[in-house]
């Protein structure tokens, strides 16, 4: 058996290098310059980053790009399709200034009758095209192209066109998405204030306080959204204020449980536990230990609130819940749309499409934030 | 060394409510002393309360009943702030997880002077600089460590830098709570190494909690071995080794691996069986030999007395 003694001379022992190994050669980042690169990094991410302070920018500017006002009406002028110089020479971007409309009917003549009926038999401005001729039991069909600006004798461009009551759309586009964006931030705001609030007291005090507050919350949730909402919009004056009354009343609910969840989990981690034996009072414990530990999360969450407030307030404004006429928010807007969305399509289009551009770039960009921030990801 | 108590724990208990009617008793009923400059080991196996006992020391936890006395003073009795604070600045602890321990927002050089931020120690930027370099440098880290962040580090690092901060504010008595089992086994010896050195250059009092005996009896003057909230043996390191009485006791023992392959071959893991024990009375913590306390009954007094004597 004692062979297999190893002897003392086999061990030699290894040179010490601490010296070496203590060196560091990664720049040093905190964790905000460190998600920051991350995020850089992320293509989609920037793409939002960037369409969000495009329209941003619109949302400020746009409505004093030209010198028409959002709320002047003049029938005159109503329902002009959208002319933008330079673009209207594309022509399946629909921007140059005519309104098309294709008829049927048993011979060609009595389509083109039809056609030009259609526009008000203004021949100078109407052209027409005969698409089909009638063979069979095939209707003739003809399509009548009216320039309305020359119909109108209007010399300027309407860049967005004008809605029914003449007024100018690319004005009333950028109103209405500076007031839903006005709403939305306000709301996810008030959201997140209310929320880190109640769920960081919650969290922090726990035991009976949070007790209660939780079972507050539990009855909010099981109140259905919609009806509250509503019951809150029937009660108050309609109007910006109520709007964000009902959007923040229920919405604060995911913001103060995702803090409450991360208090939690924080307050019993040991960097909390070594400050409280160094001495460290409550509110040096939450302001160096507990709130910046939670801004990521609060951050990622209130990016992710902005895009579901938009589209509440223009959902109440679309079933009519919303802001009072003739203020323009992108939810009335579409709403106007909506009603003569088959034969003035570009009403509601554009509307249409900068909410569908806000909510995707809210929810691309939210979605990078959340990927930096993730200490997991860090290479 | 001094027999002078720094620290006196009497009857100490620590039950957790965990539903309307269920208690947890984590720590229950406590009796022990710390001698000044000496390290007192305290072990035993996950779940027996040995966290809790140091948290509730340093008033982590309010103690359900019982007392602590430092340098003679109450601990957990009323206090005004002032006091308080001089408590805070006596007592410190070193945590488990390295990972957990530091706050990931902060740089090395806030969490190692939060301290003294906390107590008004130093009175400008530059002095606090300063400060930090010399425990980075006590604790064998590089000044240019100061700026950068907690992720960077390596576990042994870190539990440095933990170290690092616990000493910041001058304190007699540490609580080490598991400080090198979450660390790869290389680095447990350098960080024992340097917690030792630290002992003797700043004359510091240490209570080393551990779940296994092999490292604690290197660096302990005397052992506690705790079971299910309760001490169940105490004695000085050697004396635990030599004349385990408690048969929980001799089960750590047993479980205890050397690099010594004829040993190892003869090894015979004994387990702890509570049931073995005579339950015609409540065990009580009696002094078997000198220095020597053991958990248990008037008759097992006696047959543990008679164990001793023949050794
Ligand atoms: N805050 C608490 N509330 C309720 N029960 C607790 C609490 N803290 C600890 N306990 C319970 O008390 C018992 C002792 O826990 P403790 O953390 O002191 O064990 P330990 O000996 O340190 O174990 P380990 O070696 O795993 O660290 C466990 O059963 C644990 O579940
Ligand atoms: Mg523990």
């Amino acid at each position: 058996m004692d062979n297999h003694k190893p002897s003392k001379d086999l061990f030699v022992p290894v040179e010490k290098q601490e010296g070496e190994a203590e060196k560091l050669s990664r720049p040093s980042l905190s964790f905000w310059q460190d998600s920051f690169v991350r995020l850089r990094k992320n293509v989609g991410a920037m793409i939002g980053l960037v369409v969000l302070i495009l329209l941003a920018f619109m949302a400020i500017f746009g409505p004093y790009m030209n010198q028409y006002d959002a709320y002047e009406q003049d029938l005159q002028r109503a329902k002009m399709p959208p002319k933008i110089p330079v673009l209207e020479n594309i022509s399946w971007l629909g921007v140059d200034g005519t309104l098309s409309s294709i008829k049927e009917a048993e011979t060609v003549e009595a389509a083109r009758e039809k056609a030009l009926a259609r526009f008000g038999g203004d021949e100078e401005t109407i052209t027409t095209n005969v698409l089909t001729e009638p063979s069979g039991d095939q209707l003739a069909r003809v399509e009548g192209i009216q320039d309305v600006y020359a119909a109108k004798e209007i010399e300027t461009n309407f860049w967005f066109g004008t809605d029914s009551l003449g007024r100018d759309l690319w004005t009333r586009a950028w109103e209405g998405t500076r007031i839903s964006l006005f709403i939305a931030l306000l709301a996810a705001l008030i959201d997140m204030v209310i929320g880190v609030a109640y769920g960081g007291i919650s969290g922090y005090y726990g035991g009976r306080v949070d007790n209660i507050l939780q079972r507050i919350i539990e009855i909010l949730v099981g109140i259905p959204n919609l009806v509250v909402v509503i019951l809150m919009i029937l009660i108050l004056e309609p109007g910006i204020t109520s709007i964000i009354i009902a959007l923040t009343i229920t919405g604060w609910i995911s913001m103060a449980r995702i803090v409450r969840g991360q208090v939690l989990k924080l307050k019993n981690m040991e960097f909390v536990l070594a400050s409280k034996t160094l001495g460290a009072p409550d509110n040096r414990v939450l302001r160096k230990h507990l709130v910046p530990n939670v801004t990521g999360l609060i951050v990622i969450n209130t990016m992710f609130t902005i895009p579901a407030a938009i589209f509440l307030e223009a959902f109440l404004s679309f079933i009519g819940l919303g802001l009072p006429t003739p203020i323009a928010s992108l939810g009335t807007l579409i709403n106007d749309g909506f009603d003569s969305l088959q034969i003035y399509p570009y009403i509601m289009i554009f509307p249409a499409l900068i909410i569908s551009l806000i909510m995707i770039a809210f929810n691309i960009l939210a979605d990078g934030l959340r990927d930096a921030f993730d200490p997991k990801m860090r290479e | 060394m001094s027999q002078e108590s720094l620290l006196e724990i009497s009857n100490l208990k620590q039950h957790f409510k965990t539903g309307r009617h269920s208690v947890i008793k984590a720590v229950d009923g406590l009796n022990f002393n710390i001698y000044k400059g000496e390290t007192f080991g305290l072990v035993g196996e996950s779940g027996c309360g040995k966290s809790t006992t140091g948290r509730t020391i340093i008033r982590l936890y309010d103690a359900t009943e019982g007392e602590v006395y430092f340098n003679g003073e109450n601990v957990h009795g009323k206090k005004d702030k002032s006091e308080l604070k001089k408590f805070n600045r006596e007592m410190q602890m070193i945590f488990q997880d390295p990972y957990a321990s530091l706050n990931p927002r902060m740089k090395v050089e806030d969490i190692i002077a939060e301290g003294m931020d906390i107590h008004g120690l130093v009175e400008n930027d530059k002095q606090r600089k300063e400060k930090v370099h010399d425990l980075l440098e006590t604790v064998g880290l590089d000044q240019e460590h100061a700026n950068r962040y907690p992720h960077e580090f390596s576990g042994g690092q870190r539990q440095r830098i933990g170290i690092a901060r616990a000493l910041a504010v001058d304190p007699s008595f540490i609580i080490a709570d598991e400080p090198i089992s979450a660390l790869d086994v290389s680095i447990q010896a350098q960080v024992v190494n340097l917690m030792k050195q630290l002992q003797r250059d700043k004359e510091l009092t240490y209570l080393f909690i551990a779940h296994d005996l092999s490292m604690v009896k290197y660096i302990s003057d005397r052992i506690g071995v705790m079971y299910f909230g309760k001490m169940v043996e105490l004695a000085d390191a050697d004396e635990l080794y030599k004349n385990a009485l408690h048969p929980y006791t001799k089960s750590l023992l047993s479980a205890i691996p050397l690099p010594d392959p004829d040993y190892e071959r003869s090894r015979v893991r004994f387990n702890y069986d509570p049931s073995d024990h005579d339950t015609s009375e409540e065990p009580e913590f009696r002094e078997v030999g000198p220095d020597h306390w053991v958990l248990c009954t008037t008759n097992e007094f006696e047959h543990y007395k008679k164990q001793l004597a023949t050794v």
